[in-house]
């Protein structure tokens, strides 16, 4: 097994965050795992990605040509990207942000999830991307989603509120992934 | 032996402390910050020391002064931050002091982009600094590599009395990977040579200076011993796949890593490639070049982060002219293309080859 | 019968290579008799610069280290700060420490490191011939200001103890000349305050030192002691410029 994932959008909505964190729940299975973030000035205000390898075998390229998911938080990274996404792959979308027209001919399966919209309602678009990280834990299978939880809650929060807050942000997102599948 | 989840710079950092460095100095520059900034963190924790020079230059010689003390002392730095530590790493050199440096190469020359690139090949293995000293360079291509190294690396700097470089890209320092850390080694008192108080009429001199020709003939004399014995007892190096390969590949640090892929991927298609991948880039593991059969491979392919190409001339050097080379390239914060790679290789098995001449 | 001089045990019996009539001979002799008085010998770590300083690795009997041009400030950085239970000091030139090393010695005196630095200002590049320094007087010549140094091409000379007092962290500043017997006495009393104050953690402490070069000067040694009196401390005046508070409540 050899997943290449990439997180993408702008600086500022928890990207490389959600990256790592998948990062660290890869490792907490002792699977092999790297997690790449683009640095750069993009990493000031524009588009950022990461890239994360998940294998149980050693990982080599650190890199990846072609994805099997890419999960876009914006349309520019949306834009950029899918083009990367192999045959059969998956493309995780902020469809808040986010239009997926564009690769519905494609050989790749798509997951909307309308995570802004859903971490308002909770009371803060920062908490997108836990719901998009618990969206895609749910449907792509890679990682125990349970332990995935405990993982996720003990790096993100000591204070009680955060705490919650990212708890209800997980559980909307593993919601979510069951109306969409 | 503890498994940790890691950003690169970080587990070098923490690598180094477990390693014995109790001081550090440093100046910011991208992409190795997050060295100085664990350090300034981690190192008075462990009763060690963290210095913010005002600059480049500063810091290695407030490393310099560390060492002539005794202590096992640390900096790091990016390529235009590596140029200005040069005249330091000589004096290192020509004093005979213990220190590592951490190189974390991006694109250049000049300014360049602070994105990964492996441009400062010839820096790190033969022109660090002015007088013709050599240094041991690691060039690790994975984290757990990179934080074995930087650990053994105070206990080389030690033992030579001279600076080892750690040289890895962008890409290393900023990636995060499950590490295995060392356990903490037990710190030694400062070694005879350091400065610490005369003891009696008996007092120590560092110094970067010879009095004569012939003391400073002797000097250079004595540490291309110390460079011979590189050679031949120092030398690391990985050979992937290389026994039955017609196709090797040439690379290290990250473009080592992602040739391993490539090597794979073509094996996978029924395509005898192989990896030469030079661990320490000085010494330089020319055997492994060598020693390839040129009746069974058919074309050597150096991969590097670099245009025009430095790694080159060591293979070349390796190979000599039984074998023809080529290469897959990129710079400026782009990556070997695997794909770019594969199809390198394809084509050569076609017959199809453009050599590549030194420039 | 009682020994009333001799040469300082922290000197060696080696000669003196300094040029005829050069005080850096005289400079060091007093600081390795202060070394001798404090008992401080087995304790201290003399970094030294490149220029004529650099001689001092024959001359010293102490724990040396020879440091690259300019930069023995960040150096002495290094070691007190792996060993603070040395005596740590720098020994520079005008030309080292004025110069090409102005950075280390404004951020180690900004960042109050606890080591002394004296600075011998002869107000010339000594050991590559007499070029001109940022001390070097206004009009006085040299092998690169043969007509005299012009401040509308070189600017005028840098004062170097009046910039580090104006930091905040240094303890004590003063400049000292050694041009008669009675301001050598004062230095080697300045000295000794320093290494005083470095001995209680008081932070860094800056002696500069108004020194001749009657090779590159173009003058007899007795010719440069009146220059240092009749010019070189017009622009260079001797004092204190920051001294320990408690040391002011004293006075």
């Amino acid at each position: 097994m050899l997943v290449s994932i990439m997180i993408a959008g702008f600086g500022g909505q928890g990207v490389m965050l959600l990256g790592r964190l998948i990062g660290e729940c890869a490792f907490e299975e002792n699977l092999h795992v790297s997690f790449l973030p683009a640095y750069g000035p993009e990493q000031r205000g524009g588009t950022a990605n990461c890239t994360v390898i998940v294998s149980d075998e050693e990982i080599a390229a650190p890199v990846a040509e072609e994805l099997d998911i890419l999960c876009a938080m914006n349309q520019p990274s949306f834009d950029k990207f899918i083009g990367k996404v192999k045959a059969g792959g998956t493309v995780y979308i902020n469809k808040t942000l986010v239009n997926a027209d564009k690769a519905r001919e494609r050989d790749v399966e798509i997951v909307e999830i309308d995570a802004d919209n859903l971490a308002y309602q909770l009371g803060t678009v920062k908490v997108a991307n836990i719901i998009m990280l618990a969206a895609f834990l749910a449907t792509a299978k890679i990682l125990n989603v349970d332990r995935a939880r405990e993982v996720v809650l003990k790096k993100l929060g000591k204070k009680q509120e955060l705490l919650e807050l990212n708890r209800q942000a997980f559980q909307c997102g593993l919601e979510q992934a069951e109306k969409t599948s | 032996m503890t498994r940790v989840f890691m950003k690169g710079c970080e587990a070098i950092a923490e690598a180094a402390i477990r390693g014995g460095c109790r001081f550090f100095a440093g100046y910011p520059i991208t992409p190795q910050n997050e060295i100085p900034e664990y350090m300034s963190r981690e190192l008075p924790r462990h009763g060690g020391v963290f210095v913010q020079g005002e600059s480049e230059i500063a810091s290695i010689y407030m490393v310099y002064g560390a060492a002539a003390a005794g202590n096992y002392a640390m900096t790091s730095s990016s390529s235009p931050g590596i140029s200005l530590k040069s005249e330091g790493l000589s004096y290192l050199a020509a004093a005979k002091l213990p220190a590592v440096v951490v190189s974390v190469m991006r694109a250049g020359p000049g300014l360049g982009t602070i994105l990964p690139a492996q441009n400062d090949y010839f820096q790190a293995t033969k022109a660090s600094g002015h007088g013709g000293f050599r240094t041991i360079t690691f060039a690790p291509s994975t984290l757990q590599e990179a934080v074995d190294l930087t650990y053994q690396a105070f206990e080389y700097a030690q033992r030579d009395r001279n600076p080892v470089i750690i040289a890895i890209d962008g890409f290393l320092g900023a990636i995060m990977e499950p590490v295995v850390l060392p356990p903490f080694k037990e710190l030694k008192e400062p070694p005879k040579w350091a400065v610490t108080g005369k003891k009696g009429k008996m007092y120590h001199i560092i110094t970067p200076a010879t009095a004569n020709e012939n003391s400073q003939q002797a000097f250079n004399l004595q540490m291309e011993k110390l460079y011979r014995r590189w050679a031949q007892e120092d030398v690391r190096v990985e050979e992937y796949r290389v026994e039955d390969a017609e196709f090797v590949f040439a690379a290290y640090g990250t473009s080592g890593r992602v040739c391993k892929s490539v090597v794979n991927a073509l094996r996978e298609q029924g395509v005898k490639a192989g990896l030469i991948r030079p661990i320490t880039i000085n010494p330089f593991p020319y055997r492994s070049f060598e020693k390839l059969d040129p009746d069974r491979v058919k074309a050597v392919i150096v991969a590097e982060m670099a245009i025009p190409p430095q790694l080159l001339y060591d293979v070349r050097v390796g190979v000599g002219r039984a074998i023809p080379i080529t290469i897959v390239r990129a710079s400026g914060g782009n990556i070997i293309s695997q794909k770019e790679a594969v199809e390198k290789v394809l084509s050569l098995q076609k017959g199809e080859m453009d050599y590549e001449e030194i420039i | 019968m009682k020994k009333l001089y001799s040469r300082p045990e922290s000197l060696n019996k080696s000669a003196s290579g300094f040029c005829p009539g050069c005080m850096h001979g005289t400079i060091t002799k007093i600081t390795a008799q202060v070394i001798d008085e404090l008992e401080l010998g087995e304790k201290t770590i003399c970094c030294l610069p490149v220029g004529c300083g650099t001689l001092g690795l024959l001359y010293w009997n102490l724990d040396l280290v020879g440091c690259a041009h300019g930069r023995a400030p960040a150096v002495a950085t290094g070691i007190k700060r792996s060993r603070p239970q040395n005596l740590v000091f720098t020994y520079q030139g005008d030309g080292d420490l004025g110069a090409i090393g102005t950075a280390e010695i404004i951020h180690a005196a900004n960042r109050g490191e606890n080591f002394t630095t004296i600075f011998v200002n002869n107000s010339i590049y000594g050991m590559t011939g007499g070029q001109m320094a940022p001390t070097t007087l206004v009009g006085q010549k040299s092998t690169t200001s043969p007509t005299g140094r012009d401040p509308a091409l070189a600017g005028y000379p840098m004062n170097i103890s009046e910039i580090i007092a104006s930091l905040r962290a240094p303890a004590y500043v003063a400049r000292f000349a050694v041009n008669t017997p009675a301001n050598i006495n004062k230095a080697k009393a300045g000295i000794k305050k320093a290494f005083e104050i470095q001995l209680r953690n008081g932070g860094f402490t800056f002696i500069e030192i108004l020194s001749n070069c009657p090779t590159n000067w173009g003058m007899t040694p007795l010719e440069t002691l009146d220059f240092i009196e009749e010019q070189t401390m017009k622009q260079f005046p001797l004092g204190i410029f920051k001294e320990p508070e408690e040391e002011i409540d004293k006075c």
